[in-house]
């Protein structure tokens, strides 16, 4: 018999990632496109980037340094809320937002700047007020590149594996995700269950672009 | 218009000059003629707010006077504080909103009563749903003067408005946009590298030359009166040339193959070139005042004049029809001395 909550908790971690992901991800890129310092920028995008070029286990070391029962973040949960983020479902969250941050948030700046300038400052001059130009102006022309970047986002979150097994570890029903499962399950030389899972990835992971390209490519058409 | 006032006087460092400029504005229609990347558009953007200048005052003066820009005060309005409509030269109409959408903008939730009113006025009824792509150029100048007028502002800003036009469309919107704009009230500054644009929408004018201002006055007294030699040439005046005065009232052309040409104006000391225009010359004999031989000319035929270069390099320009196809070369053509323009 499968054993299908890795299924259910990697659904769970990619939806509140994504969901978390796609508005950090705007807003830090709306940030840095204000961002008139030119080394300010480059510094700052640096950090926002560093996680895609790093290697998974190197962003989990320090995601478990900070996060972990004597790092700052950590120990300040245990003391004041009695909760211990490392190993936790939450974990799993945490590891799958910064590992998928950078991809949601370079499709979008690289969106962003696309849009001409001249729509901003036409928007200015007519009063909208700088909330409503990120909402109606910068991400309504950006939509095809932030969904192309969600889209990257959600897949990465999906199949994080490197972070999430150092912050949340290998937790039957609580932190194991269906990329772990595939993993222990081949170390444990369950090779059929295994299977399963990997089929269940390669689906969802379809279903999920099929959408999100069909959306985008109709957008697209729309104001042309 | 009248106790109205506009004053701009502006200061900003930038990479290969620096801008400086100082104008007060009365009248409704007015211009700032330049080359491009003399900084006309960069003293636009810095009334609308768009840009920051470093230094100066800019404020404007209705029933009581509001100061959008003051760095001694430290004063600098936001460009949604300001209310200045600015035309931008691709329209910058929002590809994701409807003609409708698009008007409705600039207008507060309790006047959106009025879009209807705007799109009857702009002859814009049955759009009301379309994207701008779906606009040809002139409906799309339409939408954003209407987006404009329904935010109902001071002054409008006009960024070289048909420049990047062909001549048959750019004849038709500037006509269309003056009508448009007839019952406008307030300010109206348009900048554009186009004479035929300044001549024919401003009474006053500016002509500015890498950031600084160096001619201003009435529209008709610029074109007339250049004075310099970056204003004749902006104004549209073909032929320049370095001169050496031999009296008070005639020169030697170095330029021109060193001919000697008398002026009707006293030469006075300042003066160090002279221009003609390409079309004042007219058809002479040998012994004419002022005549000039058309030995080895080169002739270009376009479809309404005929393009002379002669051999002391002058420009001339000859109207004709377009069914001509001949032309026969007089061997002397002359200028009168009215129309040679002393610069400095």
């Amino acid at each position: 018999m499968i054993d299908w909550t890795p299924l259910f908790i990697s659904m769970k971690t990619a939806s509140v990632s994504i969901a978390i992901t796609v508005f950090l991800g705007l807003f830090v890129a709306w940030g840095i496109i204000m961002i008139k310092n030119d080394t300010t920028k480059v510094v700052l995008d640096g950090v926002f980037t560093l996680p895609i070029v790093l290697p998974p286990t190197v962003v989990g070391f320090f995601l478990l340094y900070i996060f972990g029962v004597k790092g700052p973040i950590g120990s300040f949960f245990i003391n004041f809320f009695a909760y211990k983020i490392a190993f936790s479902w939450e974990a799993t969250v945490i590891a799958a937002v910064v590992m998928s941050f950078p991809l949601m948030y370079r499709s979008a700046r690289g969106a962003f700047e696309q849009v001409d300038s001249n729509l901003v400052e036409a928007a200015r001059t007519l009063g909208m007020s700088e909330w409503k130009i990120f909402w109606k102006i910068l991400c309504a022309n950006a939509l095809p590149g932030i969904i192309s970047g969600g889209i990257l986002a959600y897949a990465r979150g999906l199949g994080e594996f490197g972070a999430t097994a150092m912050l949340a570890g290998n937790i039957a029903d609580l932190t194991r995700t269906l990329p772990i499962a595939v993993y222990s399950d081949v170390a444990a030389g369950n090779m059929g269950s295994a299977f399963y899972y990997v089929v269940v990835i390669i689906i969802i992971s379809f279903i999920a672009i099929f959408f999100m390209n069909y959306f985008s490519i109709r957008q697209g058409k729309r104001w042309k | 218009m009248s106790g109205k006032l506009l004053k701009v006087n502006i200061q900003k460092k930038l990479n290969e000059f620096d801008l400086d400029v100082d104008f007060d504005l009365k009248t409704q229609n007015f211009g700032i003629l330049g080359p491009s990347g003399c900084g006309k558009s960069m003293t636009l953007k810095s009334i609308a707010g768009i840009v920051n200048p470093d230094e100066g005052i800019i404020s404007i003066k209705l029933d009581n006077e509001e100061v959008y820009f003051d760095s001694s005060k430290k004063i600098n309005l936001k460009p949604q504080k300001r209310n200045v409509g600015y035309l931008f030269q691709n329209y910058a109409l929002f590809p994701n909103m409807t003609v409708e959408e698009n008007i409705a903008v600039g207008l507060a939730k309790e006047n959106y009563g009025k879009i209807e009113e705007l799109v009857k006025k702009f002859r814009l009824e049955g759009l009301e749903k379309r994207y701008p792509r779906q606009l040809s150029g002139g409906q799309q100048q339409r939408v954003a003067l209407a987006r404009i007028i329904a935010y109902d502002p001071d002054v409008i800003l006009l960024d070289e408005p048909f420049s990047a036009m062909d001549t048959y469309l750019k004849d038709q919107l500037r006509r269309e946009l003056i009508n448009l704009l007839e019952e406008f009230d307030g300010f109206i500054v348009m900048v554009t590298h186009d004479r035929d644009d300044a001549f024919h929408f401003c009474d006053e004018l500016i002509v500015m030359d890498k950031g600084k201002i160096i001619a201003e006055g009435k529209t008709y007294d610029i074109f007339e009166k250049p004075e310099k030699v970056q204003v004749a040439r902006i104004t549209g005046c073909k032929n320049i040339s370095k001169i050496e005065p031999i009296d008070d009232y005639h020169f030697r052309a170095l330029d021109w193959d060193n001919i000697v040409l008398e002026s009707a104006e006293k030469i006075s000391k300042n003066i160090s070139y002279a221009g003609i225009r390409a079309h004042d010359f007219t058809f002479a004999d040998r012994d004419d005042l002022n005549a000039i031989c058309t030995k080895d000319s080169e002739v270009v035929e376009m479809p309404f004049e005929w393009d002379i270069k002669l051999a002391s390099d002058l420009w001339w320009k000859y109207e004709k029809e377009i069914h001509d196809h001949e032309f026969t070369f007089p061997d002397y053509i002359k200028i009168n001395p009215k129309n040679i323009i002393l610069l400095e």
